[in-house]
């Protein structure tokens, strides 16, 4: 359903979100109309869900990353639905993926400093229901965070 | 770092959504002028509150069906050379971020894959081949969710 001239925009488009339209059609080798009914056709299929701005936590005044790996309680068989419901409402959590693995969840935590994030790790992490083993991983830097896909 | 009001926080959750919406949008979005929105868009992104903006798009829908996270830790002699193994880990076209973190493993790599046997290909050929690498543990991913943060 994508032919090269679709992927070629994807790579380019990847490449420089935030690039004006002609200079991405000029890039593909496109007129600014055919780059623009291709991109609402990807959009309108779903494989383009949106551009979304990437913010930097720590301009916010959030020094602190920390990934919570956790262990849920398997034999009780709503844990993953009430676990994952209540993280949702803890505001500093900013990503929650599940996994197949050693590891069920992981939360990506932001906190102002480190003894804001004690403050939200006594109160409201540890609160988090149906855990039966959670470590925290000290995030230091991100030095690859694009996520291109290859396509 | 810089202080935000509440319509400054508006602005940050919206274009954090769509980071394509014009500051004529924004505005008529917030109940503020053109230019007002204008004038706290550009000082939001002088001061850096974004670092970039990047595609959300379908990877399943684009053949990605695999989504693999690994947390690689470096051989003992392999810290020595710390710098060849995240530029060559940086280079790998498949692996979409590379995290330095601290505790039990040292990288965190997010790596994407058409399928499990593509994904052994990348695994064996690529990242157990980068200098220094110790041991790998894997989990696949089978949801993400990103939340708004704390933002108001």
């Amino acid at each position: 359903m994508l032919d090269d001239a679709d992927r070629r925009i994807l790579r380019q488009y990847q490449a420089t979100p935030e690039a004006p339209m002609s200079d991405l059609a000029e890039r593909c080798g496109l007129t600014a109309t055919t780059l623009s009914r291709r991109l609402d056709r990807l959009r309108a299929s779903g494989v383009l869900r949106g551009v979304r701005g990437v913010i930097d936590w720590q301009v916010l005044g959030y020094a602190v990353e920390v990934s919570l790996r956790v262990t849920l309680d398997k034999s009780v068989p709503r844990a993953f639905d009430e676990f994952l419901a209540r993280a949702r409402e803890v505001p500093e959590v900013i990503e929650i993926q599940t996994f197949l693995g050693q590891v069920d969840v992981r939360l990506s935590v932001i906190a102002r400093d480190l003894a804001h994030y004690q403050e939200l790790y006594r109160e409201k992490l540890l609160a988090l229901p149906h855990m039966t083993d959670l470590e925290a991983l000290m995030h230091i830097a991100r030095l690859k965070g694009d996520e291109t896909l290859p396509v | 770092m810089i202080e935000l009001d509440e319509t400054d926080r508006a602005i940050v959750r919206a274009l954090a959504a769509d980071a394509t919406l014009s500051a004529g949008a924004l505005g008529r979005e917030l109940g503020l002028s053109q230019p007002a929105a204008w004038r706290r868009i550009k000082r939001l992104r002088e001061a850096g509150v974004f670092r970039g903006a990047r595609l959300d798009l379908d990877g399943a829908a684009l053949g990605f069906g695999v989504t693999v996270f690994l947390g690689v830790k470096l051989a003992a002699k392999g810290r020595a050379s710390l710098g060849d193994f995240e530029r060559a880990v940086q280079a790998i076209p498949e692996v979409q971020t590379v995290e330095h973190i601290l505790g039990m493993y040292d990288y965190r790599l997010r790596v994407v894959a058409r399928d499990v046997p593509d994904f052994e290909r990348v695994l064996r050929r690529r990242i157990m081949a980068l200098p220094g690498v110790g041991s790998v543990d894997a989990n696949v991913l089978l949801s993400e969710e990103r939340r708004p943060g704390p933002l108001g």
